[in-house]
């Protein structure tokens, strides 16, 4: 018999829920409303001239070849990070899983890099791999490989991708090893009992016990990928050089807080918006039903 | 974080000094001038409180100039705006756009009645930031102009004459030759690329940057820097390249890292780099000498622009505050005041009246090549091509043509193509300020 526990106030559950909401309006739908009506503005900076424009800022932006640039950096800097974080995290948890012996210790230096926001990891690689007093480049140099990811596009963006994993790794660290000891161990040893290797052992039983952690992790470090690494790109390379690091968000605020055109910038985000609405949704359509609960 | 305290501490003395001395009237200023130079910047605000007692100056740091630029701009729609803030060359057309936000400095000291005199200032400072009709409308502050500085033991090392700068491009790409022919690992490198090779370039040579007087003369133009003359100054700085006697050293101030560090031999860089310069490779190792033109582009060099910033009045405040304003101008541009800050911090004096004291003081002659900025600026009448800049979306289409050199100097585009496409880019993002400035 289900045992259920009604409740017949009618306001008090609306109660309960109020500060959420109000939080939600006043810091996600305020602010979002506020990005589409400016987008369809034209106006000075200090919005003495504003008029309305239509869609024109849109316009404008599906013409630029810069805005499209942006969109390929930003698929493969997604791509990167969210493939690269996903797969050394879950790699290094299932090594730590196994440690027996100073497993506390190692999991510790593991979380570490998390207590260090984006911006001071973008500074900090950034000094590492300068190339005229960084220490990495220049240990580079004496390898006879030259670089230089002020000049260098294609360098800068693997730098780039590099520090933003460094800092996510931690993070899907912690929920993978989460994810990994509330396997129960019987069906582990079940398997090897049947004479599965460890392979077999993680791709038949583990991974697929593991895909709730999985997915959300998925959701969580492609929006990361999205928003979370403008501290990186900001403290590394700002975009440069010659826009080979210029990913949309980073494009949202250098056209509107450098540039100070703010329709076109509030356009940007309002398509960068509907972009990763679109790929949460389909995360949750096409790959959750591959997921085990 | 830093900065955070900062500007609690700023606000909380704000406070404090609001409740002890009601009387004073309260003049902010927000600059962008961190480390040193926003300590000489906070000492003068502390000279002018000290100097009267009617007025108090109120010096808040807001970040980098864009980050200013910003905070006075969210501050203005929210009717929280300081009286003062500094604003970038850039962003002067931005400022000039601003109807109704922007008090002009000629009209400030008309309506508070406060002497005022256009000619006491340096022809290209006042220039770059007066409409036309030669009516001033930011207060300059600190400005500067790109000079060529060259590292004396390198240039002996290379069996040249260490006193003789080269005057000439051609010549500079002979000296740069033989200097990486003698071991070292670059010849030649420029700090802020588009501000030294293209528009100060364009000055010297009074070659136009854009149409209508480069910009003064209205907001619907266009850029003209695919000239020849353009075209073949990136060829040869590109033909520099092969054999490194050109090295890139990424934009804004960065190559000036491996000129301190010995690896160029020549530079181009601001004026106000001198003292760091100095302070890198010892005083006495460096020679300041004037930017090098090219003898077939123009027999004799016309005279440089300048770069930095200026102080904008923002309206929205009592006029009485405004009173204050007009007095604190006053002071800044007071030779005593002006001569110190150019000492100080390398940034060039804003009156000839300061630049004359800090000739008598004997300064030039302790730091020889200190006076070359000035001279620079003022060798010659500025024309409409070299009295400075007035670009809607600069910032922007600056970077469009950092973009289009760095294509260049990594082989990807000629000189002609890259030019062109910085034009044609940079013609969008003016079309784009037009509209919205309509």
């Amino acid at each position: 018999m289900e045992k259920r526990v009604t409740f017949n106030e009618k306001t008090l559950p609306y109660l309960l829920v109020l500060p959420q909401i109000v939080i939600t309006i006043v810091f996600f739908f305020w602010p979002s409303w506020q990005a589409i009506y400016q987008s369809v503005l034209l106006e000075d900076a200090f919005g003495g001239n504003t008029r309305f424009v239509w869609l024109d800022n849109f316009a404008h932006i599906f013409q630029d070849p810069a805005y499209y640039r942006s969109v390929m950096v930003t698929a493969v800097f997604s791509l990167l990070v969210a493939g690269l974080g996903l797969a050394v995290s879950l790699l290094l948890a299932v090594m730590a899983d196994r440690i027996v012996r100073g497993a506390t210790a190692y999991r510790a230096f593991l979380v570490w890099p998390y207590a260090v926001a984006p911006a001071v990891a973008g500074v900090l690689w950034g000094f590492l791999f300068n190339p005229a007093v960084g220490i990495v480049a220049w240990t580079l140099r004496t390898v006879g490989y030259d670089f230089n990811y002020v000049l260098n596009g294609g360098q800068a963006l693997a730098l780039v991708v590099f520090a933003a994993v460094w800092s996510q790794i931690s993070y899907n660290f912690l929920f993978f090893l989460a994810g990994l000891q509330s396997i129960p161990k019987s069906l582990i040893e079940a398997a090897a009992i049947d004479g599965a290797g460890p392979g077999r052992r993680f791709w038949t039983i583990i991974f697929p016990l593991l895909s709730p952690t999985g997915f959300f992790l998925l959701v969580v470090n492609v929006i990361y990928a999205f928003f979370g690494t403008f501290g990186v790109v900001d403290g590394l390379t700002k975009g440069g050089p010659a826009r080979a690091t210029e990913i949309l968000v980073f494009k949202v605020y250098n056209d509107g807080f450098r540039g100070q055109d703010l329709g076109g910038s509030a356009a940007q985000s309002v398509i960068l918006m509907a972009i990763v609405i679109l790929l949460t949704v389909v995360q949750f359509r096409f790959i959750e039903r591959r997921v085990h609960y | 974080m830093k900065r955070m305290l900062l500007s609690t501490v700023a606000g909380l003395a704000t406070l404090l000094s609001v409740a002890t001395a009601k009387a004073q009237v309260q003049v902010e200023w927000w600059h962008a001038m961190g480390g040193n130079l926003g300590e000489a910047v906070n000492a003068l605000a502390d000279q002018f409180n000290k100097e009267q007692s009617a007025y108090k100056v109120n010096a808040v740091f807001k970040g980098s100039y864009t980050e200013t630029l910003t905070a006075a701009i969210a501050a203005f729609r929210a009717k929280q705006n300081p009286h003062i803030v500094q604003v970038f060359e850039v962003g002067t057309a931005t400022m000039m756009a601003a109807k109704g936000a922007i008090y002009p400095v000629h009209q400030l000291m008309a309506d508070t009645k406060e002497p005022f005199d256009p000619k006491s200032f340096i022809g290209p400072v006042y220039g770059y930031y007066s409409t036309t009709d030669g009516k001033l409308l930011s207060l300059p502050f600190n400005s500067s102009t790109p000079v060529f500085y060259r590292n004396k033991e390198m240039m002996q090392k290379a069996g040249l004459d260490p006193e003789k700068a080269p005057a000439t491009w051609p010549e500079v790409v002979e000296m740069s030759k033989k200097v990486v022919a003698s071991g070292a690992k670059c010849g030649f490198t420029s700090q802020w690329q588009t501000w030294a090779l293209i528009e100060n370039f364009g000055a010297l040579h009074d070659l136009p940057f854009a149409t209508k007087a480069n910009g003064f003369g209205g907001i619907d133009i266009e850029l003209k820097i695919n000239s020849p003359g353009h075209v073949k100054h990136i060829q040869a700085l590109l033909d520099m390249t092969k054999d490194k006697s050109f090295v890139y050293g990424g934009r804004e101030g960065k190559s000036t890292a491996m000129f301190n560090a010995g690896e160029c031999a020549f530079h181009i860089a601001s004026s106000a780099t001198a003292s760091a310069i100095d302070r890198a490779l010892g005083q006495g190792k460096v020679g300041i000498s004037m930017m090098p033109y090219w003898t077939d582009i123009k027999a004799k060099p016309q005279n440089s622009i300048i770069g930095g910033a200026t102080l904008w009045v923002l309206q929205g405040k009592p006029a009485a505050e405004y009173v204050g304003v007009a007095k604190f101008f006053t002071f800044l541009s007071r030779p005593d005041v002006q001569a110190k800050w150019h000492q100080e911090t390398g940034y060039v004096p804003i009156t000839t009246a300061a630049a004359d004291l800090t000739e008598k003081a004997g300064f030039y002659q302790k730091n020889p090549g200190r006076d070359v900025a000035v001279k620079q600026l003022t060798m010659n009448p500025p024309t409409e091509n070299s009295k400075g800049l007035r670009i809607g979306n600069f910032v922007q289409i600056r970077d469009v043509m950092d973009e289009e050199l760095e294509a260049v100097w990594a082989g990807q585009k000629t000189p002609k193509v890259a030019l062109d496409d910085a034009v044609k880019r940079g013609n969008d993002l003016l079309k784009r300020f037009e509209a919205a400035n309509r």
